[in-house]
């Protein structure tokens, strides 16, 4: 095994296993928390692909920023696994039967695709680095690149209208 | 010698690299401190500590001493895991930083060339801001796991602080990369080795760098997570002994580390003023330039300082408008500017 099989298996276990830690911990704190290390193991399976501009983009958004946020929201609501209503046992039933559904859907979906039977490019693709992501963005895609931004702009006047509601 | 397919000379030499930069944060950490005291002495008119050892140099040490032998008090509703992962990720966020700085060109030493940085990786900037974000953490989940209200309260406005001032800290990162046209740290800091320093090409965008670094390692006056006479020292308020001690450090790491980024980003990194690196030979040029470099630090360490003497803390809503309404229209405006020059300037050509 090289190092890089190493890595991608240690990688794998870690982000499968803290995802599960996130919906096993009783404590949401602790959820928040494992969903970080979670983003840490997909951000280090991305600088497997050497996509490194996506790595810590990753890392800055969603492990830096959002789950900040997320934490803040937690620590603030001071959620306890005491005081948490139970959910009934009907709800959970049907929770983890469209959370299957979900999942037969997305493997039905990706199985066939051709990405599914092309050889991993390890360390030699180079459309995650910043210089050929860039271009890729602003040469072939501009078009739903500016209009996701116009989306973003929404969601801000969104919030805003949202906050200013009481006053 | 290869083995797992790594190269061992130059993982030695790595680690080497690294057990250096770490021991020399570490030092310049512990003398900080010192410094701190003396610097407040002089703007006070006092005389600081001098009673340990020749001009109290020694005080570092008793001071470390001192905490280590404290006694270690783990608060009974404490979150415990949580409570000890605090400092260890406010200390170890402190120190991942100083992986992407190059600290001088390069060493030639038995026959093989040595760059004096850790990891030049082509996000090397990037990077940075990456690690500062998750500086949050560490303050955020030991303010948490301390179940104290005043510390909540202080992690809750370190968080917020935080945020806001991490969006204007990188749209003046964002005009500097349209100067630049690189993410990588090393290339920046060698692109101002003839003496064209990006503070000349952008100053406001400096200025506004600055107060965010102050606002990101929670100095005076933007220190409202530990205010100590509101939320009696904030978030680490239940920290005893050495887990306090490395709070306290990692702050003093961060201002070292900020010191060094800004340096480098702004201010010609290891570049010697009004010396043709050129002429000198390679060793001598790199020893020289990590020289320069930390002169160039430790004058923004004694900003840290003075300011912090200085200035009074700021009230928690001014701290807000200054981070929203100045700092980020400011900001906007710099990244707007240095666009249209960069402009202007391709369409002459």
């Amino acid at each position: 095994m090289g190092i890089t099989q190493i890595l991608f298996w240690f990688l794998t276990a870690l982000a499968l296993g803290s995802a599960l830690m996130v919906i096993f911990s009783k404590n949401p704190v602790h959820s928040v928390l494992w969903l970080i290390v979670t983003f840490f193991a997909i951000s280090g399976h991305y600088i497997l692909l050497n996509a490194q501009f996506l790595a810590i983009v990753n890392i800055i958004v969603y492990a830096g920023a959002i789950m900040v946020l997320f934490l803040f929201v937690v620590m603030l609501m001071n959620l306890n696994s005491e005081l948490e209503s139970q959910k009934g046992k009907w709800l959970k039933v049907a929770g983890a039967f469209s959370g299957g559904c979900l999942f037969i859907v997305i493997i039905a979906a990706l199985k066939d695709s051709a990405d599914m039977h092309q050889q991993v490019l390890l360390k030699s693709g180079d459309i995650g680095l910043i210089h050929n992501l860039g271009k890729a963005l602003f040469e072939n895609y501009v078009v739903p690149f500016e209009l996701s931004s116009v989306l973003f702009l929404s969601a801000i006047v969104g919030t805003v209208v949202i906050g200013k509601k009481g006053d | 010698m290869t083995l797992l397919q790594i190269d061992w000379f130059f993982a030695a030499e790595k680690l080497i690299l690294i057990a250096a930069v770490i021991t020399g944060a570490l030092i310049i950490a512990m003398y900080s401190t010192y410094a701190e005291r003396k610097v407040a002495a002089v703007i006070q008119d006092r005389r600081g500590p001098n009673r340990a050892g020749p001009f109290g140099l020694l005080q570092p040490l008793a001071d470390g001493l001192k905490l280590f032998f404290k006694e270690e008090i783990i608060p009974t509703h404490a979150n415990k895991l949580l409570f000890v992962l605090g400092p260890s990720l406010a200390m170890l966020t402190a120190m991942m930083t100083s992986a992407v700085i190059p600290w001088g060109s390069k060493l030639e030493l038995f026959g093989r060339t040595i760059e004096l940085q850790i990891a030049d990786i082509n996000i090397g900037i990037l990077y940075v801001f990456g690690v500062v974000s998750l500086g949050v953490y560490g303050i955020l989940i030991g303010a948490w796991s301390s179940n104290n209200k005043f510390s909540l309260l202080g992690g809750l406005r370190g968080a917020s602080q935080i945020i806001s001032y991490e969006l204007a800290m990188g749209i003046s990162l964002i005009a500097l990369l349209m100067v630049t046209g690189t993410l990588s740290l090393k290339e920046m800091v060698e692109q101002q080795q003839n003496g064209h320093w990006n503070i000349v090409k952008q100053p406001l965008g400096f200025l506004i760098f600055l107060v965010c670094a102050f606002a990101e390692c929670n100095r005076t006056p933007f220190d409202l997570p530990e205010s100590e006479n509101e939320l009696n020292c904030g978030y680490h308020g239940e920290y005893s002994s050495m887990k306090l001690g490395f709070y306290l450090f990692a702050e003093y790491i961060n201002m070292f580390i900020s010191g060094a980024i800004m340096a480098s980003l702004y201010f010609g990194g290891y570049d010697i003023p009004f010396i043709n690196e050129a002429t000198l030979s390679v060793n001598t040029a790199a020893g020289l330039g990590a020289v320069a470099l930390l002169v160039k630090t430790t004058l923004f360490i004694f900003l840290f300082m003075w300011v912090r003497w200085t200035i009074p803390r700021f009230r928690y809503d001014q701290l807000m408008r200054l981070g929203w309404k100045t700092l980020i229209p400011l900001s906007l405006l710099n990244m707007f500017i240095t666009g249209a020059l960069i402009l202007w300037r391709s369409k002459s050509n």
